[in-house]
């Protein structure tokens, strides 16, 4: 393309401006002579003849020769006139040559390619600034990964255990319901002569033996059990409880019952009172009775 | 005009033709192109005027895109090619503005 063959014509007048001409073209590195590739304007060259504005005749006749095409009259030698035109049409197709260029250029979206080298360097800068933020951010994150997957994990074992002490607590004070193995016996005191303290000998005598949750009646005993009145109308906790007594013990059975039955035991005073005994062992003992827990009010756990 | 057919027959070759701008050109380009519509544009208002001189524009043709060019060469050189490329841009702008008001002015009387 851009074959300057055809434009012989304006060689002998124009030459001084053309070499000079600045926005060079398409494909030739060389120096910004860029009027060669004016190409089109062959065919122009006829429309010389109606042009009309002449370089010399501005200012003489502005008005007699105005907008364009009519009159004929060349009054500068032709050949000059027409080099001219055709400098004017090469800068004006080399014009619409650059436009199309530099806006395909610009369209085809390879910005990166043509920016300057100051600019390259500034978009590298953005870009790496970006990148390290985007890193530390990276490492940030990993770090409160990290921390929170030990930290779930541990406070998820905390939790367990603190249930275990719960439960175990729990069965302790009586607040939650408890099973096992263990011994359920009934004294029977048809005379009403067996007095609280017997009850609570046999309590403390099966605590003695291992036993870790006991029920008396329908009264859970906890830390905090008493037995008070007189014989004949115990109470536990403040509820009365009438005979035939029935308590329940969780702990080891043989354990148990032996305990009861040692000579001068709970068995013989219960006999002694007129009463009766029968104790029987069980693998399931449920006391399933429960006592409201105490918040204290004056102690408080103590550091340490 | 012979000048428009020009113009259209650069655009009609350089749609077709999809050369590639060399390197050191690159930058010149938009620049140079930007200069040369200021060229164009005041010979249009010249022509308007009734003052054309294709001699006149052709030189200012040249002209405006050699100093052009130049300038952005000078501030690449000087490390502020981007900033004069804004200058450059801006004060054509103006000046194609200022054109294109007379030419606006004496098409349309208003």
């Amino acid at each position: 393309m851009t074959v300057p063959g055809p434009e012989r014509p304006r060689q002998p007048d124009s030459s001084d401006p053309r070499p000079s001409s600045g926005p060079a073209t398409d494909g030739t590195p060389g120096a910004p002579g860029a009027a060669e590739p004016a190409v089109p304007e062959a065919e122009s060259t006829p429309a010389s003849t109606r042009d009309s504005t002449p370089p010399a005749t501005q200012e003489s006749t502005q008005e007699s020769t105005q907008e364009s095409t009519q009159p004929p009259t060349a009054k500068p030698p032709a050949g000059r006139s027409t080099g001219i035109r055709v400098a004017v049409a090469a800068l004006c197709a080399l014009l619409g040559f650059a436009l199309v260029v530099q806006v395909q250029r610009t369209v085809s979206g390879d910005s990166l390619a043509t920016a300057r080298p100051d600019d390259l360097v500034q978009i590298l800068d953005g870009l790496q600034r970006r990148e390290d933020e985007l890193n530390a951010e990276v490492a940030a994150l990993q770090d409160t990964l990290s921390r929170l997957r030990s930290s779930g994990a541990s406070s998820a074992e905390a939790l367990a255990e603190a249930q275990r002490q719960a439960e175990a607590l729990g069965i302790l004070t009586g607040s939650v319901p408890a099973t096992g193995p263990g011994l359920s016996i009934v004294i029977d005191d048809p005379e009403h002569r067996v007095p609280p303290e017997v009850l609570l000998d046999a309590i403390q005598e099966l605590r003695n033996a291992g036993a870790e949750a006991f029920q008396v009646g329908s009264v859970r005993i906890g830390v905090d059990s008493a037995f008070t009145g007189s014989a004949g109308a115990v109470k536990l906790d403040g509820t009365p409880l009438t005979a035939p007594y029935a308590v329940h013990a969780i702990g080891d059975p043989p354990t148990l019952a032996a305990a009861l039955a040692i000579p001068g035991g709970v068995l013989d005073t219960v006999r002694r009172a007129g009463g009766t005994m029968q104790v029987s062992q069980s693998d399931h003992v449920t006391i399933d009775v429960l006592r409201p827990p105490r918040t204290p009010i004056y102690a408080r756990p103590a550091d340490g | 005009m012979y000048a428009v057919l020009a113009l259209v027959a650069g655009v009609a070759v350089g749609l077709f033709v999809h050369p590639t701008v060399p390197d050191w050109l690159a930058p010149y380009l938009p620049i140079a192109v930007i200069a040369a519509l200021d060229a164009v544009f005041g010979g249009l208002r010249a022509r308007l005027d009734n003052v054309f001189d294709a001699k006149v524009f052709v030189i200012s043709f040249v002209a405006n895109v050699l100093v052009a060019g130049f300038i952005v060469f000078l501030g690449d050189q000087l490390g502020v090619g981007a900033q004069l490329s804004t200058a450059v841009v801006v004060v054509l702008g103006i000046r194609i503005f200022g054109n294109a008001a007379a030419i606006r002015r004496d098409i349309f009387k208003a």
